[in-house]
């Protein structure tokens, strides 16, 4: 191995239940100190992935090192990694202290260092005052706290999380996700995170894969995968995603024309960089609602596209109206306009707009 | 309803006072004979026969039903009916005619015998049934159902993740058994080991049958005193004696099966 090693190296995994694939040749790799997180539906094999990691399931096929060391014959409690359960798993007849306390007992710490380790980790979750507890006597985000306490206190290579946020309401979810990440830059410990929230996902990784079917679709930092997904599958799980297939008519230059069977006329794309458009390639276009404009006039600035359609719904949600745009028979587009003029009451159901946008914000792929 | 249990107990209770008349009836005097007759050391010892005999059956009935019903309550849930059925079929069967099915395979010239004399194990029979042995035998087999099910049950509600947990967390298997699931497990291994020792310390048939003349537990010397000896109220006290030391042991187990959270919240 390099001289620095990577955190965690897993290469061509497979997991089968049964007949189905739920993990699917995965590969990925982990930095030291790095927030990684696995992204995607339900079903999509991500806890598979790290239930493999922990040791609780044997891989079929395939091969996953932690710092260097291969995992192959390593049992749960001999790897250096600790899992943050979905539900917890805090023991129900051990306190507060005695629960963050079991690790380093088990590993044979000397007893006044268990002391001041426990303390430190009570400490960085901020639950000092409630070490005598019992897991029954806490709200659902103390415990929750107290899990990741237990298992930061063993100083792990790297700390499993599945779907760490997923049992706290909306409120409370948010403030962890900040905690979360500030937890972890305190650590100093790599984080690997199961989550099928996207936004849970963009706010705290500093990498994300997408799972979908037991495959990894794409593997990045969370604005490379807003800005440049590269399937429709990525595109539509993270955020909201307007889309338009199209057939390439020509080429100009940097640009390709479009004809889209959906919508009359042409529209006009940038080539993207490391893709090769001919002619009668099929593509789809992406496009992010907060990236579109709407206008009443038809006019267009240089480099804009504009399509025209009428408004079939305007939501209000406070911070910004979503307005639900038919361009044609099969074609309704989100349209996202932030609220920042007040008094300013916006368009109505039934308007004639303009949807435009600007060329070099649409995302192209050829499907 | 209350009244079917009170009233034979209060009788067997005032009967425990009264003296024996010459044919076997009930002379009614009031007198401490009966108790301080109990003092003498024949009692002392068929009592702590019994429940030497009742702790081992409890004991080995834990060891047995254990495994059995933690791979019971971790199986399939389809599987979990078809185990805990098999549990229960000997119930479908008379409990005196299983006992003669144990008499015809530990007498000498039985079938354990017979096996194991084919097999070459042994050279001559071993002398099995009309011991102490014997007697376990037949009740570990009679009381283990009561022990796998309350086990079952706790076990079943032992969340899986806490065993991964513990796993996760450096503990070894045995650890792992030793500080997460058997104290969860608690309320079970209590309601299980009184639902085997009770009944088998005033166990009265399997002694009989498989025991004979060389082992008596309570249960025949009670038997003995009211249908032999047609002493009422030696066997009443007796009686009275058993009942006092079962409900004592009860009272303290239950205090030791509550739940240890609960437990340790009021304190």
């Amino acid at each position: 191995m390099a001289e620095q090693p990577t955190s965690i190296d897993i290469t061509s995994l497979v997991k089968r239940h049964g007949a189905t694939l739920a993990v699917d040749h995965v590969s990925l790799t982990v930095q030291r100190g790095e927030f990684f997180s696995l992204l995607g539906p339900s079903g999509a094999g991500k806890t598979s992935v790290l239930r493999m990691i922990a040791g609780f399931e044997t891989p079929d096929e395939g091969t996953i090192h932690i710092e260097g060391r291969s995992m192959e014959t390593v049992p749960p409690n001999r790897r250096p990694v600790n899992l943050v359960f979905q539900s917890y798993a805090l023991f129900p007849h051990l306190t507060v202290a005695e629960n963050v306390s079991f690790g380093p007992k088990m590993q044979g710490v000397p007893r006044g260092e268990i002391a001041s380790r426990v303390r430190a980790s009570l400490d960085m979750v901020k639950l000092l005052s409630k070490e005598e507890r019992f897991p029954s006597q806490l709200s659902g985000g103390e415990q929750q706290r107290v899990a990741l306490a237990r298992a930061l206190v063993n100083r792990p290579a790297v700390l499993l999380l599945d779907e760490p946020l997923s049992a706290l309401d909306q409120q409370l979810r948010q403030e962890m996700q900040v905690e979360l990440k500030s937890i972890q830059e305190r650590a100093g410990c790599t984080f690997v995170c199961v989550t099928h929230h996207q936004e849970e996902a963009l706010t705290m990784s500093d990498r994300v894969a997408v799972m979908h079917q037991g495959q990894v679709l794409q593997i990045g930092r969370p604005q490379d995968l807003y800005e440049s997904p590269n399937s429709a599958f990525v595109a539509r799980f993270i955020g909201v995603s307007n889309e338009l297939r199209g057939i390439v008519r020509r080429i100009e230059g940097k640009r390709a024309v479009l004809q889209a069977p959906d919508f009359p006329g042409e529209v006009h794309v940038v080539v993207p960089e490391r893709t090769t458009l001919h002619e009668g390639t099929a593509v789809t276009l992406l496009l992010r609602p907060e990236r579109l404009r709407l206008s009443t006039q038809p006019q267009s600035l240089n480099g804009e596209q504009s399509l025209a359609g009428s408004v079939e719904k305007v939501l209000y949600s406070g911070s910004d109206r979503r307005y639900l745009v038919r361009l044609g028979e099969r074609l309704v587009w989100n349209v996202r306009v932030p609220n920042d003029e007040s008094g300013r009451n916006g368009l109505v159901r039934g308007d004639a707009v303009h949807v435009r946008w600007h060329i070099a914000d649409a995302v192209v792929l050829s499907a | 309803m209350g009244l079917l249990f009170v009233v034979p107990l209060c009788l067997m209770f005032v009967i425990s006072f009264a003296g024996r008349g010459t044919y076997g009836g009930i002379v009614w005097s009031f007198s401490l004979t009966n108790y301080l007759d109990l003092l003498h050391p024949l009692y002392a010892r068929i009592l702590g026969q019994s429940i030497l005999l009742a702790a081992g059956t409890t004991l080995l009935c834990l060891i047995m039903g254990f495994p059995l019903a933690y791979y019971i309550a971790r199986a399939a849930p389809r599987r979990q009916g078809i185990w805990l059925l098999l549990v229960m079929i000997p119930f479908w069967t008379n409990f005196l005619v299983r006992t003669y099915a144990w008499m015809f395979i530990l007498r000498t010239e039985g079938l354990l015998n017979t096996v194991l004399l084919k097999l070459g194990v042994i050279t001559t029979p071993i002398e099995l049934l009309y011991s102490n042995t014997a007697v376990v035998i037949g009740l570990v087999y009679g009381y283990l159902p009561f022990m796998i099910l309350p086990l079952y049950v706790a076990l079943e509600r032992v969340d899986r993740t806490l065993v991964e947990a513990a796993w996760d967390l450096y503990a070894t298997r045995w650890t792992v058994f030793r500080r997460i699931i058997l104290p969860l497990a608690r309320p079970g291994v209590v309601a299980g080991c009184l639902l085997v020792f009770i009944p088998a310390l005033g166990a009265f048939l399997t002694p009989d049958l498989l025991g004979g003349a060389r082992s008596m537990m309570i249960g025949n010397l009670i038997q003995h005193e009211f249908l032999v000896a047609r002493d009422w109220p030696l066997g009443a006290a007796i009686s009275c004696l058993l009942m006092l030391f079962v409900v004592g042991m009860m009272s303290w187990s239950l205090r030791a099966a509550k739940p240890l959270v609960q437990q340790e919240s009021e304190s």
